[in-house]
């Protein structure tokens, strides 16, 4: 196997060569607007093709190898690899080794274990001067498990002089949290001890490495090492050299040597940094301390966020820190406030900076913080020369916010001193929709502080809830982002904010757009929207949504295409958008704000708009999802629902099932939602059939619903025998059971007595056993009805005992059919037999013994506790 | 904090199910979430790599399927590009984010980002309320620095026989799973040293 291996893969670099070089001129690329269309042959093919690309047979042919590899091969490509290791040149071999034995160990998810002797020879690799070999010991441990003196490691004195790699292998094999808490203490230690040894190689991943013991298990460190590290990341973020450090011809990571005339650092826009160094000053070489300064930074938010975590209210020690630490600290002074030394201009953040020397570490390094995040926000208006700067100035902004916004909320007395400065920014970026991801963190921070500071927040909400969905409801990640925004602040949201119920129609867009990305959010937001006042309009929404995710492919596409060009492929539904007479429809379906009228008169003309649309990618995606909403629409609407909204959903439900745009699949599956919760609503409140008996019935009377609507269909009919009953609402009159009975009977005998339309299915037989059943048991309440029901029954047996009707070619449901009749026949012959077998009193039909105190097992059950759980 | 970086397929591949892919690269930053968790405690070390194992390919799953409707939703075939046209293939990548809900597979709510570059996936698992922004800024960084050095566009099988080259990427791009604000030029400084490292 090793030698396949090998062979294999000299093979395959062979091959890698002779593809390099192939400009493969067949290949040819498209680049139009695309039509959401569904795949055509052409396109599997092409797809087809594309899989053969980057991912080859060669790979997967690789990983199958590296998987079936035998034993004993395994064994000699082991001791063949320890052979090499002993040599004292590592070359090339012994890499290619090394990477085929991880490519072995990492392809099965289950762990192989090393000869001994191996391990440790990897395990001295990990100090090795060559990197690559560093790399490849450290990648190969991780895979397996370690051997059992490895340990020792976490306390030995020279951990910091760990590369990168051999940390990273001792943070991925910690045992327990012991092993995290002595690993971040000798880090720690290291970073107490730097300024003699001035190895500032291993320092700047010693800040990760913490960042990711912070993250997994804050206990790891104690009140001192949180002291200690905000005393560090002061230094680092506020008192870096502002001057450049050496030639960047230098190379290496920290090997640059200064240059003898110091020349200070620039800002992005070229000029000469006036302030202390931030991770937007750049030079043309950096010294150690300016790198600190960016992984300082890099890690400030997420220390901000947990170092309260480590212990919390240990203020006595807290206290005894402020004194020893005004001598401790005397270090840091000695550069104290360089930038003013220094003569140059000195921004506002620096001129206002109070001095702090006298503070605990802790609010000592919120002050600077603060500062910090002043500062970038003043440089972030600078004009950048290079993109991958101005995207980093935007990525700033938001770290900037979102510390002050922590900062302010440890201590608001920062609140006065932040909102200013947040106020400006935001003026200056909310025109700007480029900035829109930077402006949610300034919603945030509105948010968290606007009501301490007593400022108007309404700007800010009119942009989060309106121009945001509405404009750019295609960024996902926008998308993803204000979505989780709603979600963690919703309970502040509900109670402050009353746009956000009302921008429902507007936030659905994002759902519309990309569903199945934000389906799962709108799983937690969507009861939060539903209210006593939005039930009815969200449900119409919820059940426009694809029509809303057509209109929406419609609203990018008429921007982007010109309307003089009609290509080929011109479509109606985009014509009829741009029309000025069917504006006002689509203008409805795009409305941001709920409560604006509604379109149900002329939404069957919407959907034939539309009807080219059921089929895009889009569309589909976006019916797919309603299903699920539904659900949680009702399962939400019936705990903050009176009576008189439910029949009026109820009412909603008999409209809308007929009111749908044809999406595959679509309506069957909205049917089936309706009618479960028409069940469920109905069995809640059962004299919402009395209330809605006038409509239940109209819907029931209609012969074509048995067809077109059988789910629903079944289910009224269900409801209207079980609950149009004496017992459910003393309104219910033999007048209503009478004309009830009338109008299912004379549906039952036209579906019965004829041939269905050529082209028509034949009735379902579930159909035809509920009208039964209900007209059973209308009878059974009504005894006059008794004789009507069963001479139809008589007839029925009369009719079949030919074997076969037109109405139903199934001969197994023809005598399932004819079953039920008899047996409800039978029953029908004793009247008080029936009546208290189909409509069973409450407290047979679900009986509640177990709560019943004047029974005797609640009574058994206490003793026994009482027994066995003495007081 | 990134938990863990990807490398995964997104196309159909034969020898598997239609939704499923082959992980290619994986790392996964920092200690094991099962060795602090109080549930996991007793898990052993074995144990905890195969559910560490299963996590990956959960994230990889969903990353998949998201990609795989993205890209039908758009209805824009994924662009072929071909060795040397690395930079065009990253700007013609999809992109995308799963939120990935608590417990599914992480103990706390994740957010994956993705770039699609035909059929390959490049994966970032972030703590929610990490800087999306620099984020997507880092993992673009990062497919392009792997998709030069590991010749990925062509139909090698470098990301497997050289993945220490994307170890020694992560090591100085993302420390730790640390992400870092880097400014041009300290992102010149790494890129020379990523560049000699790849030259060895």
């Amino acid at each position: 196997m090793y030698d396949s291996l090998f062979l294999y893969s000299s093979f395959l670099k062979a091959e890698l060569k002779s593809c390099s070089c192939d400009s493969s001129p067949g290949v040819f690329r498209v680049r139009t607007v695309y039509l959401p269309r569904c795949r055509n042959r052409q396109e599997k093919r092409r797809n087809a093709r594309l899989s053969l690309k980057m991912y080859s047979h060669g790979s997967e042919s690789l990983i199958k190898q590296a998987r079936d590899i035998h034993e004993s091969e395994l064994q000699k490509f082991f001791s063949r690899l320890v052979k090499l290791l002993q040599g004292k040149e590592l070359g090339h071999e012994t890499v290619d080794s090394l990477q085929r034995l991880l490519l072995i160990l990492s392809a099965t998810k289950y762990t192989k274990t090393l000869p001994p002797e191996l391990q440790r020879r990897l395990a001295s690799l990990l100090s090795s001067s060559a990197e690559q070999l560093q790399v490849l010991s450290s990648a190969v441990l991780r895979e397996t498990l370690p051997l059992s003196g490895q340990e020792v490691n976490y306390n030995q004195e020279n951990v910091v002089q760990l590369n990168s790699h051999a940390a990273s292998l001792l943070l991925s094999q910690a045992q327990s949290r012991a092993d995290l808490s002595s690993l971040c203490a000798q880090l720690l230690r290291g970073l107490e001890g730097r300024q003699s040894e001035g190895s500032a190689h291993s320092l700047t991943h010693t800040l990760p490495i913490l960042n990711s013991i912070l993250t997994h298990s804050p206990e790891s460190l104690t009140e001192d090492h949180v002291t200690l590290l905000s005393k560090k990341l002061v230094d680092w973020l506020r008192y870096a050299s502002i001057t450049q450090g050496g030639g960047a011809s230098s190379g290496g990571f920290f090997t640059g040597q200064r240059s003898r005339q110091p020349v200070p650092t620039a800002e992005l826009d070229g000029t000469v940094s006036g302030d202390f160094f931030t991770v937007l000053c750049v030079g043309q070489g950096f010294t150690d301390d300016q790198w600190m300064n960016v992984y300082s930074f890099s890690m400030l938010r997420h220390w901000l966020l947990t170092n309260h975590s480590v212990s919390n209210g240990n203020t006595t020690a807290d206290t005894a820190h402020r004194l020893q630490l005004s001598l401790s600290l005397s270090h840091s002074f000695s550069n104290d406030d360089r930038s003013e030394v220094d003569g140059s201009v000195v921004s506002m953040v620096s001129a206002t900076s109070s001095s702090s020397r006298l503070l605990p570490p802790r609010e000592r390094l919120r002050e600077k913080a603060f500062q910090y995040c002043q500062r970038l926000i003043e440089q972030s208006d600078r004009k950048a020369q290079k993109r991958i700067d101005t995207d980093l100035q935007k990525a700033c902004l938001v770290e900037a916010v979102c510390i002050l916004d922590r900062v302010c909320e440890e201590d608001t007395s920062l609140v006065f001193r932040t909102f200013p400065c947040i106020k400006a920014l935001f003026g200056r970026l909310s025109s700007d929709l480029s900035f829109a991801r930077v402006l949610l963190p300034i919603a945030q921070f509105y948010l968290h502080h606007g009501e301490t500071a007593a400022v108007d927040c309404e700007s800010v909400w009119n942009l989060v809830f309106g121009r945001f969905p509405a404009e750019l409801f295609n960024d996902l990640f926008l998308a993803h982002e204000l979505l989780r925004f709603l979600r963690l602040n919703l309970e502040s949201l509900q109670a402050r904010v009353p746009q956000y119920t009302r921008s429902f129609p507007n936030l659905l867009k994002f759902l519309a757009w990309d569903s199945p990305s934000a389906v799962d959010d709108f799983v937690d937001l969507l009861p939060s929207l539903v209210t006593t006042g939005t039930a009815v309009e969200l449900l119409h929404t919820l059940l426009d949504l694809p029509c809303l995710s057509a209109t929406l492919v419609l609203q990018l596409r008429s921007a982007c295409q010109p309307i003089s060009d009609t290509g080929g492929r011109a479509l109606l539904s985009l014509d009829a958008f741009r029309s000025t007479s069917y504006r006002g429809l689509f203008l409805f379906l795009l409305r941001g704000e709920a409560g604006s009228g509604d379109t149900i008169d002329r939404l069957s003309t919407l959907h034939k708009l539309l009807a080219e649309a059921a089929d895009w990618p889009r569309v589909v995606q976006c019916s797919q999802t309603v299903p699920v909403l539904l659900h949680i629409f009702f399962n939400t609407v019936v705990t903050v629902a009176n009576d008189k909204l439910l029949a009026h959903l109820i009412l909603v439900m008999l409209e809308r099932s007929s009111l749908l745009l044809n999406v595959p699949k679509y309506i069957k599956e909205i049917h089936r939602v309706f009618s479960c919760h028409l069940l469920r609503l109905c069995k809640l409140h059962p004299s919402l059939v009395v209330d809605q008996s006038h409509e239940l019935l109209e819907f029931a009377g209609a012969t074509a619903n048995v067809y077109s609507k059988e789910d629903i269909y079944t289910h009224v009919v269900w409801v209207l025998g079980e609950y149009l009953s004496v017992s459910c609402d003393s309104r219910c009159s033999v007048r209503l059971i009478t004309s009830c009975f009338e109008t299912l009977e004379a549906v039952l005998f036209e579906i019965t007595s004829s041939a269905p339309t050529p082209g028509a299915v034949c009735p379902a037989p579930r159909v035809i056993t509920t009208l039964m059943s209900a007209l059973a048991k209308l009878a059974s309440r009504s005894h006059d009805l008794i004789p009507r029901v069963s001479l139809f029954f008589s007839k029925l047996r009369t009719v079949t005992r030919g074997g076969s009707v037109p109405w139903c070619n199934n001969e197994e449901d023809l005598v399932a059919i004819v079953t039920r009749g008899e047996e409800l026949w039978s029953l029908l012959k004793a009247p008080g037999v029936a009546q208290s077998v189909l409509t069973p009193p409450t407290h047979i039909a679900s009986p509640q013994w177990h709560q019943d105190t004047n029974v005797a097992m609640p009574l058994r059950l206490r003793a026994l506790t009482s027994l066995t759980h003495p007081q | 904090m990134v938990r863990c970086f990807l490398i995964h397929t997104v196309c159909p591949v034969s020898a598997l199910g239609p939704g499923d892919s082959r992980v290619l690269y994986s790392r996964v930053f920092g200690p094991d979430e099962g060795v602090v968790s109080e549930q996991n405690r007793e898990v052993s070390p074995e144990r905890r790599r195969v559910l560490q194992r299963e996590k990956v390919s959960v994230v990889v799953r969903q990353v998949h399927s998201s990609v795989s409707l993205s890209r039908e939703a758009s209805g824009r075939p994924p662009g072929e590009t071909v060795p040397g046209e690395e930079a065009l293939a990253l700007q013609e990548a999809d992109s995308g984010v799963v939120r990935l809900r608590a417990g599914d597979p992480f103990h706390e709510e994740m957010s994956a980002l993705w770039l699609g570059v035909q059929s390959l996936g490049f994966t970032l698992v972030c703590e929610p309320h990490e800087n999306l922004l620099l984020a997507e800024g880092t993992l673009r960084t990062l497919t392009r620095h792997c998709l030069e050095h590991l010749h990925m566009l062509g139909q090698g099988s470098e990301v497997l026989l050289r993945s220490n080259r994307v170890d020694a990427l992560l090591s100085r791009l993302l420390p730790h799973g640390q992400l870092l604000f880097l400014n041009h030029r300290f992102a010149q400084s790494l890129e020379k040293e990523v560049v000699a490292y790849m030259a060895k």
